[in-house]
């Protein structure tokens, strides 16, 4: 139903929006969200529970993609608050990313195979 | 001069193309390095590409953000103890959801005269779940840092209002959406949806922590997928969704290895249920139990031949790890086979147990899954429970009136001998008595588990 309206919104007002989107571009989108949904289950069905902890740091810094909405906001705007709102965003978000990958790998490295015959005391 | 959008896109889907291998690399051990490493690169091209294709003005506040997340992130990614990674994990969400919730209210003061109703709405719906995983996130860190006690807040007719709250955060948002001018309503929302979180993650118990950070953390994905539909964003959309449905795929192995829906672990009254167990637990106080000391516990273990060690929250709590791995090098110089069976929600975090062990260097090939150390345990010697209840209690298969029934369990019950290391007879998070306490050929040893096994450590060296 949501689609329904908002497509219908697009065609009759065809508001000139600031970001130009069709209603084949939110269809296009759709599509790619759904696949995207059913890749990811299938990947994450995959991966050994062993790493389930390092997945989640992983996936958190995946993502503050996010990162580039608040890119694209810095980019258009003039005004200070909004400024001042995507600023904000971009600091957090690049946090998570920064922490995120050096704590995946930090994890992961834990992960040893068989004792390299290391005598125990 | 701007990048191509063409070329911006081809280097999105190299973006996309890296995080894709990268949650596949995380299928094994042995390629799980490349994990980070490549979603990394994906991010710094997908970044640099947005970059090229959008010119800022204010150079100094990017460097200065930028900064900030390294001067902030680095310490906190290399300092954190692994037995502090799930306060790090809701930390981090609490980051990642504040984000996307205020580059979406600022997307929606900027937009709101000219955005059509369906980018309105996304915007509404995207800000709500920001902000309500926002405040769920810092409960979460609080609950799970023991700032806050653990148990859930409950109180009469919770439920109701927590729903209500929600509803009128969703009002106000379809409001905000027939009338994007009145922009007032928007700090408004923003406050209900955060206090709807607040209660949300107020009312749930810290052993339910793991299903509810990875609920949150679908959360933040979905909402980093909503500005992507907002922005007519692939890579946004591509990342958001493979980090929501991680979240929802962990939440619900976990669920199911808790025998509850979804729907009972945000809104079930499990509070209740350890009230009305206490009653129950007390009075089984009297049923006579056997116990052992660590020395008879060493010349059990001496003269087995397979033993299974089954580790909880209480190890972590009790950081036991090491001295667990002392444990199980004397015993394997012995000659003694050693396993360690890890029940998926064993910890405060989907795979904790797994990385506390493995600091300990623990090789993973001696962790094993519910599912494939289960059909050993008949074989299995000795079981030393260190740190678990609830996933060791066979009422889960035989009492039909347990609130732990139908969960699966380890089925230690069923080794020849099972020790279990525990301060005192008091239940598990589920309030019910563990009937594995009472079985004949379970020996109780009762003591600090890391004290006991260091005690256990002496006498294997002493023999």
């Amino acid at each position: 139903m949501i689609l329904e309206l908002a497509v219908n919104a697009t065609v009759t007002t065809g508001a000139p929006t600031a970001i130009a989107y069709t209603s084949q571009d939110l269809v296009t989108n759709l599509l790619v969200f759904v696949m995207a949904t059913f890749l990811g289950v299938e990947l994450i069905r995959h991966v050994t529970r062993l790493l389930h902890t390092p997945l989640m740091a992983l996936t958190n810094a995946i993502s503050s993609v996010s990162m580039i909405a608040a890119l694209i906001v810095m980019s258009e705007t003039t005004d200070q608050t909004l400024l001042i709102l995507a600023t904000a965003g971009v600091a957090l978000a690049s946090t998570n990313i920064i922490s995120g990958f050096i704590l995946v790998e930090r994890i992961v490295r834990l992960f040893k195979s068989k004792p390299k015959g290391k005598p125990a005391k | 001069m701007t990048l191509d959008p063409t070329y911006v896109l081809a280097l999105y889907v190299a973006a996309v193309v890296l995080f894709i291998l990268s949650l596949r690399f995380m299928s094994d051990v042995k390629t799980s390095r490349w994990g980070g490493r490549s979603a990394a690169l994906g991010m710094a091209i997908g970044v640099a590409a947005t970059l090229a294709a959008y010119q800022i003005q204010r150079v100094d506040l990017l460097i200065g953000a930028i900064l900030i997340g390294f001067v902030v992130g680095t310490p906190i990614a290399l300092r954190v103890a692994t037995t502090a990674l799930p306060q790090r994990t809701a930390v981090s969400q609490a980051f990642g959801s504040l984000a996307v919730a205020l580059v979406g209210a600022a997307e929606f003061y900027d937009y709101h005269t000219t955005a059509n109703t369906f980018t309105l709405s996304v915007l509404s719906a995207e800000m709500i779940l920001g902000f309500l995983t926002f405040a769920g996130s810092c409960i979460a860190f609080a609950k799970l840092q023991e700032l806050i006690p653990g148990r859930p807040f409950v109180y009469p007719g919770k439920n109701f209002v927590s729903i209500a709250i929600l509803l009128v955060a969703a009002a106000i948002g379809v409001f905000l959406v027939a009338e994007p001018s009145q922009t007032f309503a928007l700090p408004v929302m923003a406050v209900f949806a955060l206090l709807f979180g607040f209660l949300l993650v107020m009312g749930i118990g810290g052993a339910d922590m793991p299903t509810v950070i990875a609920i949150l953390n679908a959360y933040t994905g979905m909402s980093a997928a909503a500005l992507g539909f907002v922005l007519n964003n692939k890579l946004l959309i591509v990342a958001g969704s493979l980090d929501g449905s991680s979240g929802f795929v962990l939440a619900l192995i976990m669920s199911q290895a808790m025998n509850r829906s979804f729907t009972n672990v945000l809104f079930g009254g499990v509070g209740a249920k350890v009230v009305k167990a206490e009653g129950g637990a007390a009075a089984a106080q009297a049923r006579p139990v056997q116990s052992l000391s660590a020395g008879d516990v060493a010349t059990i273990l001496e003269n087995a031949r397979s033993v299974v060690i089954v580790p909880g929250y209480g190890m972590a709590v009790a950081q036991a790890q090491h001295t667990i791995k002392e444990v199980s090098d004397l015993l394997q110089e012995k000659g003694v086979d050693v396993k360690y069976g890890i029940h998926p929600v064993a910890g405060r975090m989907p795979g904790h147990m797994n990385v506390l062990l493995a600091e300990a260097n623990v090789p993973y090939d001696q962790l094993w899954e519910m599912e494939k150390i289960n059909p050993i345990f008949p074989e299995t010697d000795v079981v030393i429970v260190v740190g678990a209840n609830d996933v060791t209690n066979p009422a889960a298969r035989t009492k039909p009136d347990s609130p732990l029934y139908g969960m699966p369990i380890m089925n230690v019950d069923k080794a020849k001998t099972v020790i279990f290391i525990k301060r005192s007879m008091s239940p598990g998070f589920s309030g019910s008595d563990n009937e594995l306490f009472y079985l004949p050929n379970t020996w109780m040893v009762f003591g600090d588990a890391k004290k006991v096994l260091s005690d256990l450590v002496a006498a294997l060296k002493a023999s």
